[in-house]
């Protein structure tokens, strides 16, 4: 690859020692980037720069790198997962920028996601939802029949759409209202769209909205905003689907919502 | 039971269903108030007719307590959700981009044009409802003449200006709030999504229009 086509970056990053530090955006300055290699590379290549600096490097998030486990986050120049619409920052390439770009990389903000260090947030709390409701009970044992259980062809296919959510956070970090209803919505509809998910469809979803609500997320205001910046393209009709089965479960449930 | 209630009340998604429910009443609150308005165009009598009619009769006591309440559910539910999502995130962005894709001006600006809208309902309650009496006969009663409050009231400029650009602000208001009152209440489906949203607009520009005409006409009416 001829260097000619290496970039040469702006960056702005948010810098935290912890929790408990207030934090302050830092500017750096990276030479060298190949418009071949991804978001997280680009990151990488940063750090090996700061590290034979003697800086402390930069902590993010980032596992698979993929696009399919939800680990990665970062704000991209105000945007979740960047610029590009249905990828995650892993599969975010820098061709997409410009030489000379100056690019601002933030951590996902929210009451509910605490950011740990730099760019390193804990978003736990979305584990704690599905800890709240967002299972099945099943027998163990001897496997069941293939296809025992009829299931509409296009149920299925919702179920299935719901079920891309990889829960990366995205939805509450470009929600203004930094609210988690795309989130809980899909894996509410996962699991309501189908046969065996019924036994606890109304406790399901009563609870987890409870959680939410427990966690000190924000009320939607049905702007979409999720939807847009979601790497998996979930559907806000989840969130209506969600709206009214919670109606529905708080008429005819026996059982209250907790938390 | 009652506790039942108030555990149901406190969810985000009941709050918001309280919210689509107080606002689609509302809707229908503009739609008759409209339809009271257009009587002006069929001339005094028919109008200074209907506000007698309307405020001679003792149930109207028990409708202006009703909607009353409608209106201060609606606003008060609407700080109180505002708040919470303002407390949501604490510490705000650097930098925060809209993807262009999701958020619209009438969407990300509810929150003003409804506090907008708030004033406008004071200034307007004081301006006609408490505003200054005259008085008329019509087939030998004594009614009072509301028609030319409003005539009058509409002969400034400026007036006719606020008005206007409340109304604007209305039909901005409603444009995104009609859609969401179903979004919340859980109505999604291909089949009448699209058309959902096109109503939701038509609705905003019937109304919007529809409440703009009237100071325009009174004020090219003159003192007549």
């Amino acid at each position: 690859m001829s260097s000619d086509n290496l970039m040469t970056l702006n960056l702005k990053i948010w810098r935290q020692q912890n929790s408990k530090d207030s934090g302050k955006i830092q500017d750096y300055v990276l030479e060298g980037v190949s418009p071949d290699s991804s978001f997280l590379e680009m990151l990488d290549q940063l750090n090996e720069k700061l590290i034979a600096e003697g800086i402390d490097p930069v902590s993010f998030d980032h596992d698979c790198r993929e696009g399919i486990c939800g680990m990665c986050s970062l704000m991209i120049n105000g945007q979740a997962h960047g610029p590009e619409r249905e990828t995650t920052t892993c599969q975010l390439h820098m061709r997409k920028f410009n030489d000379g770009d100056t690019v601002v990389i933030e951590p996902f903000r929210a009451r509910a996601f605490p950011v740990l260090k730099d760019l390193m947030v804990d978003r736990g709390a979305f584990d704690e939802i599905i800890a709240a409701g967002g299972f099945t009970n099943v027998n163990t044992g001897n496997a069941p029949d293939a296809n025992s259980i009829l299931i509409p062809q296009s149920d299925a296919e919702l179920a299935m759409d719901a079920a891309a959510c990889i829960g990366c956070g995205a939805c509450v970090a470009s929600c203004k209202n930094a609210s988690a209803m795309l989130f809980v919505s899909a894996k509410v509809s996962q699991l309501a769209l189908l046969p065996q998910g019924q036994v606890e469809a109304d406790q399901r979803v009563q609870n987890m909205v409870a959680k939410m609500d427990e966690l000190g997320f924000g009320n939607c205001t049905n702007e979409a905003e999720c939807e847009a910046s979601c790497p998996k393209g979930i559907s806000i009709s989840n969130i209506a689907r969600m709206n009214r089965d919670y109606l529905s479960a708080a008429v005819k449930s026996k059982a209250e919502p907790k938390a | 039971m009652a506790s039942k209630l108030c555990t149901y009340l406190k969810a985000s998604v009941v709050k918001k269903q309280v919210m689509a429910v107080t606002g689609l009443l509302l809707c229908g609150f503009l739609v008759s108030h409209l339809i009271g308005n257009c009587l002006i165009y069929v001339g005094s009598d028919a109008f200074n007719t209907y506000a007698h009619a309307l405020t001679s009769n003792k149930l109207i006591y028990v409708a202006e307590a009703i909607l009353a309440a409608i209106f201060f559910t609606h606003i008060g539910l609407a700080i109180k959700l505002t708040v919470e999502n303002k407390k949501a995130r604490p510490v705000q962005y650097y930098m925060k981009q809209k993807t262009g894709r999701g958020a619209t001006f009438a969407s990300s600006t509810m929150p003003y044009t409804g506090m907008l809208i708030l004033v406008f309902l004071i200034i307007h309650l004081i301006n006609f409802k408490f505003g200054p009496v005259y008085m008329t006969q019509i087939d030998g009663i004594e009614v009072r003449d509301l028609h030319k409050t409003v005539v009058l009231y509409f002969q400034s400029p400026l007036n006719v200006l606020w008005y206007v650009i409340a109304m604007i602000a209305l039909g901005i208001h409603v444009s995104h709030g009609f859609w969401s009152a179903f979004q919340s209440l859980g109505f999604s489906h291909p089949k009448y999504n699209c058309g959902l949203k096109l109503i939701s607009k038509l609705f905003a520009v019937v109304i919007a229009l529809g409440y703009i005409a009237l100071p325009i006409y009174c004020y090219l009416l003159g003192g007549k």
